[in-house]
């Protein structure tokens, strides 16, 4: 009989949800009971709203655990695994399980699912089979060819054929090729890449093999954010496992390739996810981008050719590779094909990542999927590809995601980060932000990019402070039109994105906060009060214990009073009144 | 009481020996030195500019490009607050000015006793679990207002 086995969820999300202490109670109770099974740790299934996730495998089957506390273990271990008796109530419901029913899993086939420190659990799921076929019975032309008929396009934002592009630095002519993995992931609100890389990092690996062999590259170089320390961690150990297996090395497969891969961490800067500047980073310099042409496949890393792609892109190529570029077409839609991950975040019922087919729509992604909002506020707007993208309002929500659908919102399908807005969020407010991330992060290279962010940073700024005046509207419009036109680098082109979408869809609460001073989020500071519903209140004196600068008072049991001279609108009494007897309202 | 000093001084050694002559090297070693100083002073740019032969202002000019590096001491523990999008939309601000309040210190600062330096990052990448604070090495999700005092006790 096979042992029974416990699997612990410890990607990032896990971790932050208490996993690694779970792992241990399990340990320990494992041990203190003298029970004879296995232990094992995976990564991220993408049930982040659910973690910490513990499946428990025995002959019987297999159960899995959500929101497993270290108390819970004793108890799972005591009726599970020795009374055999499983703790219905703690178990993912049927409607999680439809969740993931409804996905499709090629990037994330093996996330949630192996363990990401384990070579052999990758290997008994195909993995390395690919580049074996690979090495040993395709030319590298024929592998370019069979990732241009899968219709495969990048994943990092652009949506750049890949064949196509390892067909341009195979043709190049070099004695030396690189081929880099894009690993940044600066975009605030996404974590596909970290998941993919923190559980199976090998299959990254093993599609830059694949990669390196169709350019002729023998030197490759993972460059991967630092704020990412589990998933550089995880990929360490996977170099040296695949080092260990001749899988990375010379001659790999007896095949006369040879391929050498490094890891290069980056130190914090969202422009270093271009390329050409990503490139400028791993040689040891400021990371600006520059003028393209030369394109990397001409003129990358060093003068040489070079070939960048995104971590989701070469997940994928194993994949097609073993299962074949028509298999991968079958799924999507006619121009954007096979399936894409998306990061559900923000204010949303089961946030995490949810793998579809290309061409779903947004409402079955968010509302099916996603469980809708998580709140008891309404839907108000989905934000698609971060700083470069924009918002995508409610009536637009059975846009299908694919590449060209999501263009036309005037947002991007960028790398696959959603954020969920509900109506307490304004969109002003939300436009203000991105500029305020695209203004610090602009390398400062074009001089629009540079000054024209910051112009229209403050612009936003007075509106959102109530002191927006007539024909700022306009003046955003001008700014953003000549930003997009005189930047250099994706940066500063689609730095007006946010703000431009916003106006599209949501020029009415612009209208509000310049004209009348009111923000229908009641989200901006500076147009908002508070105020205590007498008939609410109980007088519990919780409010009063929050408020850091004494403005309410009132005795116990008796109306509390809210002087409004002393706020500082900070909400801390509204998040804590369990009555909702503290309200937001228009301050002018 | 014994200076680690001399300490330090022998790792930049080790670093910059290790690194010497090798292209791209210049990130890798401020990322190692930081490592080791918590923060690049002054003199420590000069020594690795010296060490690699390279211009002091190529040094200065690739350190401030990143936030990554930092130039002044820096406390025991390091605070970063997410302001990433989604946890900008769940309300991080006002985690962050709690922790602002309690701290007595600004987003950049160090709190006087060396104890905590709190900064605000663009995003952990757990967005999931919105909104998220990482105090050194551990993350803490799905926080609130309320919360901010509990994840900080075990680090007084
Ligand atoms: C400002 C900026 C930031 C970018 N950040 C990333 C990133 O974090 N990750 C990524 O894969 N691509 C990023 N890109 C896109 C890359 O330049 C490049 O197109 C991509 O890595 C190519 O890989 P793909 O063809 O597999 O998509 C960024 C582009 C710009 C302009
Ligand atoms: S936005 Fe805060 S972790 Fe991503």
């Amino acid at each position: 009989m096979q042992k029974a086995r416990i699997i612990v969820g410890l990607g990032s999300c896990g971790i932050a949800s208490g996993g690694r202490k779970v792992y241990e109670q399990l340990q320990q109770g494992i041990a203190s009971r003298g029970l004879d099974l296995t232990l094992e740790e995976t990564g991220c299934i993408g049930m982040c709203y659910n973690e910490v996730l513990v499946d428990v495998v025995i002959a019987a089957g297999t159960t899995t655990y959500k929101q497993v506390t270290p108390e819970m273990a004793d108890r799972i271990l005591d009726e599970h695994i020795v009374e055999g008796r499983i703790i219905q109530e703690w178990t993912v419901t049927e409607e999680d399980e439809k969740c993931l029913n409804r996905q499709q899993r090629i990037v994330l086939r093996n996330c949630g699912k192996i363990s990401p420190e384990s070579i052999d659990e990758y290997i008994e799921q195909g993995g390395y089979r690919a580049i074996e076929r690979v090495a040993k019975e395709m030319s590298p032309e024929m592998v370019i060819d069979e990732i241009t008929r899968s219709g495969l396009r990048g994943r990092g934002g652009a949506g750049f054929p890949t064949g196509v592009k390892w067909g341009f630095a195979n043709k190049s002519a070099g004695d030396k090729k690189y081929f880099i993995c894009n690993a940044d992931e600066g975009d605030p609100g996404a974590f596909m890449d970290r998941s993919v890389l923190e559980g199976d990092p090998h299959s990254v690996i093993e599609g830059m093999l694949i990669g390196g062999y169709a350019i002729g590259a023998n030197h490759g170089y993972i460059y991967v954010r630092a704020e990412y320390p589990l998933a550089i961690k995880r990929l360490k150990i996977a170099i040296e496992q695949a080092k260990a297996r001749g899988f990375i090395g010379q001659n790999i497969f007896e095949s006369g390739f040879s391929f050498e891969l490094e890891i290069k961490e980056g130190a914090g800067a969202f422009v270093c996810g271009e390329e050409t500047a990503l490139i400028a980073s791993i040689e040891g310099s400021r990371g600006m981008p520059r003028l393209r042409p030369p394109f990397p496949a001409i003129s990358g890393l060093y003068g040489k050719p070079t070939n960048i792609n995104n971590v989701e892109t070469l997940a994928n190529i194993p994949w097609i590779i073993f299962n074949g570029a028509g298999k991968y077409a079958s799924f999507g839609t006619e121009k954007s094909k096979g399936t894409k991950v998306f990061a559900l975040a923000g204010k949303i019922q089961r946030g995490g990542l949810v793998e579809v087919p290309m061409g779903m729509s947004l409402r079955e992604v968010i509302f099916d999927i996603g469980g809708g909002t998580s709140g008891k506020h309404e839907f108000k707007a989905v934000q698609l590809g971060g700083p470069s993208g924009g918002c995508i309002p409610s009536s637009l929500l059975d846009t299908p995601v694919d590449y060209d659908s999501i263009s036309q919102t005037g947002a991007i399908m960028g790398s696959g980060g959603m954020v969920v807005m509900d109506n307490t969020t304004c969109m002003v407010d939300i436009a203000r932000f991105f500029l305020n991330f695209t203004q610090n992060e602009s390398c400062g290279k074009c001089t629009f990019c540079r000054i024209g962010t910051r112009r229209m940073l403050e612009i936003l700024e007075r509106i959102v402070a109530g002191k927006g005046v007539d024909g700022d509207i306009e003046l955003l419009e001008e700014l953003a039109e000549n930003i997009r036109r005189t930047s250099l680098c994706g940066l500063g082109q689609t730095a007006p994105n946010p703000v431009l979408t916003t106006l599209k869809y949501f020029r009415d609460e612009y209208e509000a906060h310049i004209k009348q001073r009111r923000c229908s989020a009641k989200a901006c500071k500076e147009l908002i009060s508070f105020a205590i519903i007498d008939e609410r209140c109980k007088g519990c004196g919780l409010c009063i214990k929050v408020c850091p600068t004494g403005a309410i008072t009132g005795e116990k049991k008796k109306l509390h009073v809210l002087d409004a001279d002393k706020c500082v609108r900070c909400g801390q009494c509204v998040a804590k009144c369990r009555l909702e007897a503290i309200i937001r309202v228009d301050r002018w | 009481m014994g200076c680690k000093c001399a300490d330090k001084q022998d790792k930049l050694l080790t670093i910059l020996s290790e690194y010497q002559g090798k292209s791209g090297g210049l990130i890798p070693v401020l990322q190692k030195v930081q490592n080791v100083y918590g923060y690049l002073s002054e003199d420590v740019m000069l020594k690795i500019a010296d060490g690699l032969e390279i211009k002091p202002s190529v040094v200065y000019g690739v350190a401030t490009f990143y936030t990554q590096f930092r130039f002044s001491p820096v406390g025991e523990h390091i605070i970063r607050a997410c302001h990433g999008t989604a946890c900008y939309v769940s309300g991080a601000e006002n985690i962050t000015q709690v922790m602002v309040d309690t701290l007595g210190v600004e987003p950049g600062g160090t709190t006087i006793d060396m104890k905590f330096t709190l900064d605000t990052v663009a995003c952990l990448g757990c967005c999931g679990l919105a909104p998220v604070v990482m105090v050194d090495n551990d993350v803490y999700g799905r926080l609130n207002e309320a919360r901010v005092e509990e994840i900080l006790a075990p680090y007084w």
